[in-house]
């Protein structure tokens, strides 16, 4: 399997509120919020880590979950993430163009 | 709002979260609206890097919706600066509230690349020469439309902002209208706001009970008549610990000068950003926290008023006629229009011993003087 590497889309709004991010979509102003599992994705999207790397360090020791259905469901996640326009996916590193997330 | 917004409210209002705050940039402005409650001087603005400090402190806090407004926004040079800090390097949700007349197809690709989640443009009228009068600049109208096309041209989220006043009283339709041709959402607000310094001369351009009452059942404007004039149910006990809306609660408002308010139209000042750490003045003020301990039982005299479960009244306003646990006036006479039922204050004021002075004799007259009424 190739690697998926994330970035942040620097068009949306967040902020983090106990826990959860609070997503607003650059597009269309659609109110999001993260779970655990998709904030962690979205604090890790540095655009220069893989996938597999941000699944092995930040979810599998923060979940009990077998590595490979975790990688499997963080894909189908950032997937449908980067559909909404809150994350950027690419098979190559993503210069990194947007601020500290909060 | 929606049920995800209602939702995160109630999370930063149980930890005490400042989730929005309205910043105005500047009272300097190019337009003179008739109504405006604003001078539109400069008495030391603060600065870029003043500005800055204070939105990091802001987005440590947690403030998620940043509204930046004035006087008008784009008379400041570093606009565009702290417009992009505040998106790009902080992560805000921006809307923006201007006149508009600055912006041209340069500046609107601008906030385009920026992103933000919306902006406001006052119109008053589609007619230049009531808009006009309104703002006192010729030619406005014209401009401000022109901004709207090209903000819009760029995908942006533009909404007309309009206040229901006695000169455009009959313009409201025609302003919705242009804002549906052009694909844009409009508000109407029927409340004039008082001079922050006190002075309400400004209120009586303000339009009567009866006008107020003909627009309150515009089908177009409030949808279901008959329910939003409907006479409001009783409330219950839940409803006498309910807060009597944002301000001070998941909402504040910070002045050109570093004065923060609980809200734009509540002038009770809780401490000043240039003395003091933005989150200390929200979570410990005085007065901040006496705000945000009134509850609708606590209030002298809507507890007990037949509209109390649906009144939209507003603190702010109330502390400007003498106490923000008093009634507000402005309120009052818009649930009267809806409903044709004076409110509890309304009641108290005609009840109240009339002044039978009419006539005072002003004393050390010249002679010959006659009395003045």
């Amino acid at each position: 399997m190739s690697k998926l590497y994330l970035t942040r889309n620097p068009k949306v709004a967040a902020r983090s509120l106990d826990g959860e991010m609070m997503i607003m979509s650059g597009k269309d102003s659609t109110l999001f919020t993260l779970n655990k599992t998709a904030t962690i994705l979205w604090q890790a999207a540095d655009g220069a880590t893989p996938l597999d790397e941000i699944v092995d360090r930040k979810i599998c020791t923060e979940f009990e979950v077998e590595p490979a259905e975790a990688l499997k469901d963080a894909e189908t996640l950032a997937r449908e993430l980067a559909s909404h326009e809150i994350l950027q996916i690419s098979e190559q590193p993503i210069p990194r163009n947007s601020g500290e997330s909060r | 709002m929606s049920g995800l917004m209602e939702e995160m409210n109630e999370k930063a209002l149980a930890r005490n979260i400042p989730l929005s705050v309205q910043l105005d940039l500047t009272y300097r402005c190019n337009e003179r609206c008739v109504h405006c409650y604003l001078d539109h001087d400069d008495h030391g603005e603060m600065t870029t890097s003043e500005i800055k400090h204070l939105l990091k402190e802001m987005a440590d806090a947690g403030v998620f919706i940043l509204t930046l407004s004035g006087g008008e926004i784009f008379l400041r040079k570093d606009f565009f600066e702290i417009l992009e800090y505040a998106r790009l390097e902080l992560n805000f949700c921006v809307k923006l509230k201007t006149n508009a007349l600055m912006i041209r197809e340069r500046e609107a690709a601008r906030i385009r690349d920026i992103g933000i989640e919306s902006i406001q443009i006052s119109i008053y009228s589609h007619r230049p020469e009531v808009h006009d009068a309104i703002t006192l600049v010729p030619g406005s109208l014209k401009r401000s439309i022109a901004a709207a096309r090209f903000l819009k041209a760029q995908g942006l989220r533009v909404i007309f902002a309009n206040v229901l006043m006695v000169q455009n009283m009959n313009d409201y339709q025609g302003v919705r209208a242009l804002a549906e041709e052009l694909g844009i959402e409009s508000t109407l607000d029927p409340t004039v706001t008082p001079m922050m310094d006190g002075d309400r001369s400004n209120l009586s351009l303000g339009v009567g009970n009866a006008e107020l009452r003909e627009v309150f059942r515009d089908k177009e404007l409030v949808g279901d008549v008959e329910e939003f004039c409907a006479v409001p149910a009783p409330g219950d006990d839940n409803l006498l610990m309910s807060l009597p809306c944002s301000a001070g609660h998941t909402a504040c408002y910070v002045s050109p000068y570093g004065d923060v308010y609980p809200c734009v139209q509540f002038p009770l000042p809780t401490g000043n950003v240039r003395k003091q750490r933005f989150l200390d003045i929200w979570r410990y003020s005085d007065q901040m926290n006496d705000v945000r301990s009134i509850r609708l039982k606590d209030l002298t005299t809507c507890t007990s008023c037949t509209h109390a479960t649906t009144c939209t009244r507003c603190p702010g306003l109330a502390y400007m006629e003498g106490n923000m646990r008093g009634p507000s006036s402005a309120d009052c006479e818009k649930s009267f229009a809806r409903t044709g039922i004076p409110s509890a204050n309304m009641l108290a004021k005609k009840r109240a011993p009339a002044n039978l002075v009419q006539i005072r004799v002003q004393p050390a007259a010249a002679p010959g003087a006659g009395a003045i009424a």
